[in-house]
């Protein structure tokens, strides 16, 4: 079941109004039902990202809202407009695709001007127009070039250019950088983004990479199997994670499967004080959120101790991730800055206020 | 992605052609080879099985259709024994004249089947080319009479139209043979026969099936070259179908021979179908 | 031998194989053109007498000419009809799904497997129950019907290629199927379809089965060869045949030069019977 109990912390969301509403969205191939109940809205101005594995559905979700898939069931409102029933050349959404699909036979400027051609423009604005466009993603250089003769970076542009030039109410962007090497990609993550602010158009941003999200989006709605896990800020999703599935796929995270009763938790060997429900409870823990023990001896007030020997040590730039086994079996994940020295036993301590109980993510098929 | 107004453009017509075109006629063969003519030599439009009584009781139907198929199967075993290794030199050995070579193979494709029938037939006669340079290198004293009106220009002729047709499924299930598996196998210490005979050979068998199918089906309709060179021993199931169809004028019989064929036919191209399958692994 | 060889092996014995079948499927070619020009008929050796007088008789023969006219006609329309089918019938195969459709994607390619008599009998008998007379318009729907197969297959191969996402990016930025069809469908399938119609009109330009039994008053090319044939035979048609190859290997060589402009190696024919044989 999804649950959208931080859709509403959302700030975009609740300052701006309302653009795409999305209404209980479903759809299946076959037997297999990719989308399930989908409700949600995109407000005016705002990043959207739809994160999800491959196969959570979300390319099928941007190619409904495009037009290129019918919906079983369910229904898009777009200004107070019924949108599904629209075919994709009616809608005022435009698409920047996965692999940018330019049209081979045309040069780099015809591209642009594609879109204006054929709903009968007049030439001379027409040029004006897509000069605009080239010069804002820095391609007038390239406007003769057929799309085979410039960089995957480049053909990225022209693919943006050729999507913003219809002023389109809202964008979709279907994992447009995940054909670029890590460098180009980082550089037009922030473009992106930079430039969304600039043209003030709605964006919808699907990708698989949770970094990406994070760095870009107003929000970002997380999607499994079908289902909305969690829709937020990304501060707000990964501080709050609503669920299991949600803490590990954004972010590392231990989860600690604990019993409560009368206000003690109790993971195997380990317990503390804490305010929770009785019975057991799932919390998350982030790796960041577990420090190396300053001293030996009592640990500080509200603080919870642990020893562990180090299994494993991922050297990461300015951090490290520690893997942590307990007497006991329990296996910590610990982020702490880089020292090359780590051995043996050593003593470890958290704030058990960061230990935050999150729902068990439901089984799907 | 598409409307269902664009759908119905595209499907409507086409099948509507094909419809009228294709399937109308085959069914009206069927319905012909259950009629009769008359004595005065008009169709007669009511039913009976007497076409088929007669494909069955009349000797000379049969043992030209066997004959045809004879001929087919002749014409396909030398359109495969000249096709298969010119397409396994051309896709392993040819290096940089391959695509030079392959169009060589093509171009005689365009040359008009007939034509190239009668130039055999130049070639062959009694004062033909072949027969005047025997005499003329004083091998022969008088022309080879078997050479033309037989059953062996026939197979010449229809070897010569149909080998590219073998030839080119052939090769193109050559060419889709991942090179990396010959490199493999050779690696795993396996001869060049070795890794033809258990590596390329079985891959290449859907190619083999194709090409083998259509030369088989193509010379086995064949009217025109039996008519040219084949001589009254050289006779072909098409060639009856084309005389009760004109002088000996009995279409309902006629029908049902056409119809044979086309069972036949379908038949042998569902059952190359199925063998294919099995032999193809991607 | 090494693996990296592979490209480089010789074989002298499989080379001598293929220059033997080279010089068998070249031969009636070859001696189709050098009687053309032999002075004392088509048959005897060694060729003697060379001269243009049968190109001269050709020339001044009315009925080879008009036969022609009528082939070019015949096959220009062959190509308009299979065209205007095949390539409605190659996107309906690839993008839509209707009750039949197995059965139909058979029934169009059969004629191209199917020896050209059943065919040809087929619709000579649906002319004839509908009381069709037999003229160059019985001989074109022949031509046409038979040839869908070749557009059918040509552009289905060439619909194969193109990238979905080309047409949705085109509806994506408001061209509607029209203008999406005649913008990115079409271009792209440029070459599949310059292709198909060049086989079309030379298969027709060829073709005799079909045409053989759906003739009416007027000839066509290979009829009027195939009604001399029968009287006794002329290097005339050496000399008509050989100004019909020297076009075929134009056309050929033009076809190539586009082809591999645009897109390597042609495969057109292996496509198209590969295609035919595998059935689906």
């Amino acid at each position: 079941m999804a649950t959208l109990q931080h859709s509403g912390s959302g700030i975009a969301a609740s300052a701006a109004a309302t653009l795409l509403d999305m209404r209980q969205i479903a759809k299946s191939f076959g037997k297999n039902r990719v989308l399930r109940d989908i409700s949600l809205q995109v407000a005016e101005g705002e990043f959207l990202t739809i994160l999800g594995e491959s196969g959570s559905g979300k390319t099928t979700l941007l190619r409904i809202i495009a037009g290129f898939e019918t919906a079983n069931s369910g229904e898009l409102w777009m200004s107070g407009e019924r949108l599904d029933r629209l075919p994709p050349y009616k809608r005022r959404v435009n698409t920047v695709f996965q692999h940018y699909a330019l049209f081979p036979h045309l040069t780099v400027e015809e591209n642009v001007a594609y879109g204006l051609r054929v709903s009968r423009q007049v030439e001379t604005t027409i040029s004006s127009q897509v000069e605009q466009a080239l010069a804002r993603v820095k391609m007038t250089a390239y406007a003769k070039a057929k799309p085979s003769k410039i960089s995957g970076g480049q053909q990225q542009r022209v693919a943006l250019a050729r999507a913003l030039v219809k002023r389109p109410q809202l964008l979709l962007l279907d994992e447009p950088l995940s054909a670029l090497d890590a460098n180009l990609r980082r550089q037009m993550q922030v473009e992106l983004k930079s430039l969304q602010r600039e043209v003030g158009i709605s964006f919808v941003f699907v990708t698989h990479d949770q970094e990406e999200a994070m760095v870009m989006s107003d929000r970002i709605a997380l999607l499994r199997m079908g289902e909305l896990e969690q829709v937020a800020t990304p501060r707000e999703i990964y501080r709050h994670p609503a669920t299991a599935y949600t803490a590990q796929f954004i972010g590392h995270t231990n989860l600690l499967r604990v019993q409560v009763s009368n206000r003690i938790v109790r993971c195997n060997s380990l317990s503390w004080t804490g305010d929770l429900p009785d019975g057991p409870a799932l919390l998350s823990l982030r790796p960041e959120n577990i420090r190396v023990a300053s001293s030996p001896g009592p640990p500080a007030l509200n603080r919870v101790r642990f020893r562990g020997r180090l299994r494993h040590q991922a050297f990461q730039g300015a951090t490290e991730l520690l893997q942590i086994e307990c007497s006991d079996g329990l296996i910590f994940f610990v982020r702490t800055s880089a020292r090359a020295d780590w051995q043996g036993e050593l003593e470890f301590e958290f704030d058990p206020g960061d230990g935050l109980p999150v729902r068990e993510s439901a089984e799907r098929t | 992605m598409f409307s269902r107004t664009y759908r119905a453009v595209v499907t409507v017509p086409p099948l509507l052609w094909v419809t009228v075109f294709l399937l109308v006629p085959y069914l009206l063969m069927f319905c012909y080879s259950f009629w009769s003519v008359s004595t005065s030599q008009n169709v007669v439009h009511s039913w009976t099985l007497s076409n088929y009584r007669q494909l069955v009781g009349v000797h000379v139907y049969g043992q030209t259709l066997l004959r045809s198929m004879w001929i087919a199967a002749r014409v396909m075993l030398f359109s495969l024994l000249l096709g298969y290794p010119l397409a396994y030199f051309l896709s392993f050995y040819a290096g940089r004249r391959k695509d030079l070579f392959y169009q060589l193979v093509i171009i005689p494709l365009w040359v008009s089947y007939l034509v190239r029938a009668y130039a055999w037939k130049t070639i062959l006669g009694s004062d033909g080319v072949l027969n005047t340079l025997l005499q003329y290198v004083h091998l022969t004293k008088h022309p080879l009479e078997f050479l033309l009106y037989s059953p062996f220009a026939v197979v010449l002729t229809l070897t010569h139209i149909y080998t590219p047709f073998a030839f080119l499924p052939i090769y193109a299930s050559l060419e889709h043979i991942p090179r990396p598996l010959i490199e493999a196998s050779q690696d795993l210490g396996a001869s060049a026969a070795q890794t033809f005979w258990r590596v390329v050979f079985p891959l290449s068998i859907p190619g083999v099936l194709a090409g083998a199918t259509f030369a088989f089906v193509l010379s086995l309709g064949d009217f025109l070259a039996p008519l040219l060179l084949g001589g009254p021993s050289g006779i072909m199931i098409s060639n009856i179908v084309v005389s009760l169809f004109g002088a000996a004028y009995n279409w309902p019989l006629g029908a049902a021979i056409s119809l044979g064929m086309l069972v036949l036919v379908v038949s042998l191209l569902f059952v190359s179908e199925g063998l294919e399958k099995k032999w193809r692994f991607s | 031998m090494s693996g990296a060889n592979v490209a480089n092996r010789r074989s002298p014995w499989l080379l001598m194989h293929a220059l033997a079948v080279f010089a068998f499927l070249y031969l009636p070619i070859a001696i189709l053109i050098i009687y053309s020009f032999n002075g004392a008929g088509v048959g005897g050796f060694p060729p003697r007498d060379l001269t243009l007088d049968w190109y001269r008789r050709l020339f001044a023969d009315s009925a080879i000419w008009e036969s022609v006219g009528n082939s070019l006609m015949v096959a220009g329309c062959a190509v308009a009809i299979a065209l205007g089918l095949g390539i409605p019938a190659a996107l309906a195969l690839d993008r839509a799904q209707f009750p039949g459709k197995a059965l139909f994607r058979r029934v169009v390619l059969l004629p191209l497997i199917l020896p050209g008599i059943i065919t040809g009998l087929s619709l000579l008998m649906l002319f004839n129950e509908s009381r069709i007379k037999l003229s160059l318009l019985t001989i074109i729907l022949g031509h046409g019907t038979a040839l869908i197969s070749v557009a059918t297959t040509e552009v289905f191969a060439g619909l194969q290629k193109l990238e979905r996402a080309q047409e949705e990016a085109s509806l994506d930025l408001g061209a509607n199927y029209w203008q999406t069809f005649l913008r990115i469908t079409l271009p792209n399938l440029k070459l599949s379809i310059i292709g198909a119609a060049l086989l079309i009109f030379t298969l027709s330009m060829d073709e005799i089965a079909v045409s053989f039994f759906l003739i009416g008053r007027n000839n066509t090319l290979p009829l009027e060869i195939w009604g001399r044939l029968r009287r006794g035979i002329t290097p005339e048609i050496n000399a008509i045949s050989t100004i019909i190859f020297v076009f075929s290997l134009a056309a050929i060589v033009l076809w190539y030069r586009l082809r591999r402009s645009a897109e390597g190696p042609p495969e057109i024919a292996a496509e198209l019977i590969e295609t035919v044989v595998q059935g689906d």
